[in-house]
């Protein structure tokens, strides 16, 4: 008889290493950046955090499923565009835009020749179902594209290729229907929430809160999903498809939850970069956007739920003080430091910080290897038949 | 000895009933209307030489591949339209040619994802890891000789551990019929001796269809042979019977 597994003597999902490493990360940002930053920096680490679920969302379905999006700027700006119509609404009162052909409509509906307001724009005055649908709409659009890809077995590359074209086909539109989403330049000039003014010092203080708040719940998710048996499930997917599926597994079922869900994470990122940074245009969208987003989780390590959020500030801190000293540089920083993500530590800031600096802090830190190390080499490979 | 001429009504003593299964792949018959027949508590062994359709047909049974014509029922239910998860939750359990593990979990993990609990997406998220979890994986890992490494990585197993793994994890499914491709091959003399004597534990109340190359290996366990070739059979019947076929001794055991 042996010990039954250690991991099962885990009454809770998360693992004392991880407590700790979710504690610090709150820690430094309630406190420490707070407490360090002026308010303008400090935005600037807001700003980033919406990125930070972005890459959250991609830690799970790329790192741990295998499935990689080219395209999660398009949740990003579904999430967004959905506060940003509720935002837009409320600051189009027909008192604001008296001067209007058309009042109480958004301005660039005005000057696009649109007298009244479209049907699918009514609902987003309530509040409620503007949450509900940040949360909801990207989550409904990344189950009908996971359901015709994933049923039909389209994986790998192609489907990458696919959700890029998605991000493409989705900044074309937005571009190409000015009347509605405000085109090129996007939804613009959002002042308050309910009343209340968006655009002080104070409230953008208010926003960064809430905003690490909810990172910090997604995290907390994110971690219960990757500790629960479907997260085991996700990685032995990506190993072995077949095995899982001749297991009993409908496969696909389990590639669309994961897909939705990192497209719901994405989409509260992206209403909270509209709430913070005051709106939201189709540059947040496109295949760019998307692509960066794909390299901060792959800079922080892509198997690390942590790692995705310290890589998104890393390489957000990274590009705003590059290119505040050599703006045209920045494109190529990026891309070396994608390549050399790849060639040199392909497991990101996760894994440089489990190989170099964890073993050297101990066993609350997660030092001692999470698993068993693997056998000496004089152990005998199966047990000789000595009966 | 039980002759070939069944009719479509006496299906239901069996518990697998091929009949007439054909596949072409842009017209090459790989299997060309087959017809067997597989009791209740039988161990089957298939041999044939390369290319003969061996794999091919526990492909067609498991779902893996469709079927051009023909049936394959199971239990009188028609597995052809099923989907592969459909199959293996009606009690067809299948282990591949290559250990098919997965590498990044630990032994413990990999029994445990398949056990037959929470296989709905819901289902994996609330699934709590219970005593009878863990009595059964620890039942299970003590059947195929890996009782002292359920915390190891599955990566760091022998290659003869890792397909006793993988007939752990068809074990803890408890399927009716259980379907191993070459569960030998690449093994040690003493690892062969023991997977034999492990297979011989676990077909109690099971059917078992065995492909398997090793002649020695395959008189130790089968209870019936068909022989493949060119995706038809050649000859079925005991492993004596077989042997002493001259049309097998010309294409399969000559050489």
């Amino acid at each position: 008889m042996t010990t039954p597994a250690p991991t099962s003597g885990r009454t809770f999902f998360l693992r004392r290493q991880d407590m700790i490493g979710i504690a610090i990360l709150a820690v430094l940002l309630m406190v420490v950046l707070p407490l360090t930053l002026d308010n303008f920096r400090l935005q600037f680490v807001g700003k980033y955090l919406t990125y930070a679920f972005v890459a959250l969302g991609l830690a799970l379905c790329w790192g741990y499923a295998g499935i990689l999006s080219l395209g999660q700027g398009v949740f990003f700006g579904l999430g967004g565009y959905c506060m940003a119509m509720f935002l837009k609404l409320e600051a189009s009162s027909v008192e604001n835009t008296k001067i209007q052909t058309t009042p109480g409509i958004p301005d660039f509906m005005d000057w696009n020749q649109i007298t009244a307001l479209p049907w699918f724009w009514e609902p987003f005055r309530s509040f409620g179902f503007t949450t509900l649908a940040v949360v909801a709409v990207p989550a409904l659009f990344a189950l009908i594209i996971g359901f015709a890809l994933f049923k039909r077995r389209v994986g790998g590359v192609y489907f990458a290729i696919i959700t890029q074209a998605l991000a493409a086909i989705m900044t074309i539109l937005i571009i190409g229907q000015q009347g509605y989403t405000g085109g090129i330049n996007g939804i613009t000039d959002l002042r308050t929430l309910h009343g209340w003014d968006i655009r002080t010092d104070s409230a953008k203080t208010i926003l960064y809160f809430v905003c690490v708040g909810l990172l910090i719940a997604c995290i907390l998710l994110a971690y219960y999903v990757k500790s629960s048996k479907l997260g085991r499930l996700l990685v032995a997917m990506r190993d072995k498809e077949d095995r899982v599926r001749f297991s009993g597994y409908d496969v696909s079922s389990f590639k669309i939850f994961v897909f939705c869900l990192a497209a719901s994470l994405s989409a509260i990122g992206g209403a909270m970069f509209t709430l913070q940074v005051g709106f939201m245009s189709p540059s947040f969208v496109g295949i760019v956007p998307s692509i960066e987003m794909v390299i901060y989780t792959a800079v922080g390590g892509r198997l690390s739920i942590l790692g995705a959020v310290y890589g998104t500030l890393v390489v957000n801190w990274a590009k705003t003080s590059f290119s505040e000293s050599f703006p045209e540089l920045w494109l190529f920083g990026l891309g070396g430091l994608f390549i050399a993500v790849v060639l040199i530590f392909p497991n990101g800031l996760a894994g440089l910080w489990q190989t170099y600096v964890a073993p050297r802090l101990g066993p609350l830190f997660g030092g001692q290897a999470r698993r068993a190390a693997p056998p000496p080499a004089s152990e005998p490979v199966a047990p000789a038949v000595a009966e | 000895m039980n002759a070939n001429v069944i009719t479509d009504s006496m299906n239901k003593d069996f518990v697998l009933a091929v009949e007439g299964l054909t596949v072409s792949f842009d017209g090459f018959k790989a299997v060309n209307d087959l017809s067997f027949y597989v009791d209740e508590n039988e161990i089957r062994v298939i041999i044939g030489p390369n290319g003969a359709g061996k794999t091919t047909v526990l492909d067609l049974i498991c779902g893996r591949t469709r079927a051009t014509a023909g049936s394959i029922r199971f239990k009188d239910r028609e597995l052809t339209k099923m989907k592969e998860h459909e199959i293996v939750r009606a009690g067809v359990g299948r282990k591949f040619q290559n250990p098919s593990i997965y590498e990044d979990l630990t032994v413990f993990e990999n029994l445990e994802i398949s056990y037959p609990k929470g296989r709905t997406v819901l289902g994996a998220l609330t699934f709590r890891r219970d005593a009878a979890v863990k009595e059964r994986v620890q039942e299970v890992a003590e059947t195929i000789f890996l009782a002292d490494q359920l915390d190891q990585r599955a990566e760091y197993l022998s290659h003869g551990q890792k397909q006793w793994l993988e007939i752990g994890m068809l074990l803890i499914q408890d399927p009716e019929l259980l379907m191993l491709d070459e569960p030998v091959a690449g093994m040690s003399v003493s690892e062969r001796k023991k997977t034999a004597e492990l297979l011989n534990r676990i077909i109690k109340d099971r059917s078992v269809i065995v492909i398997e190359h090793d002649m020695k290996f395959v008189e130790d366990i089968a209870h019936k042979v068909t022989v493949l070739h060119q995706g038809k059979i050649l000859s079925e019947g005991s492993m004596a019977k077989v042997q002493a076929d001259p049309k097998v001794v010309e294409v399969y055991l000559g050489h």
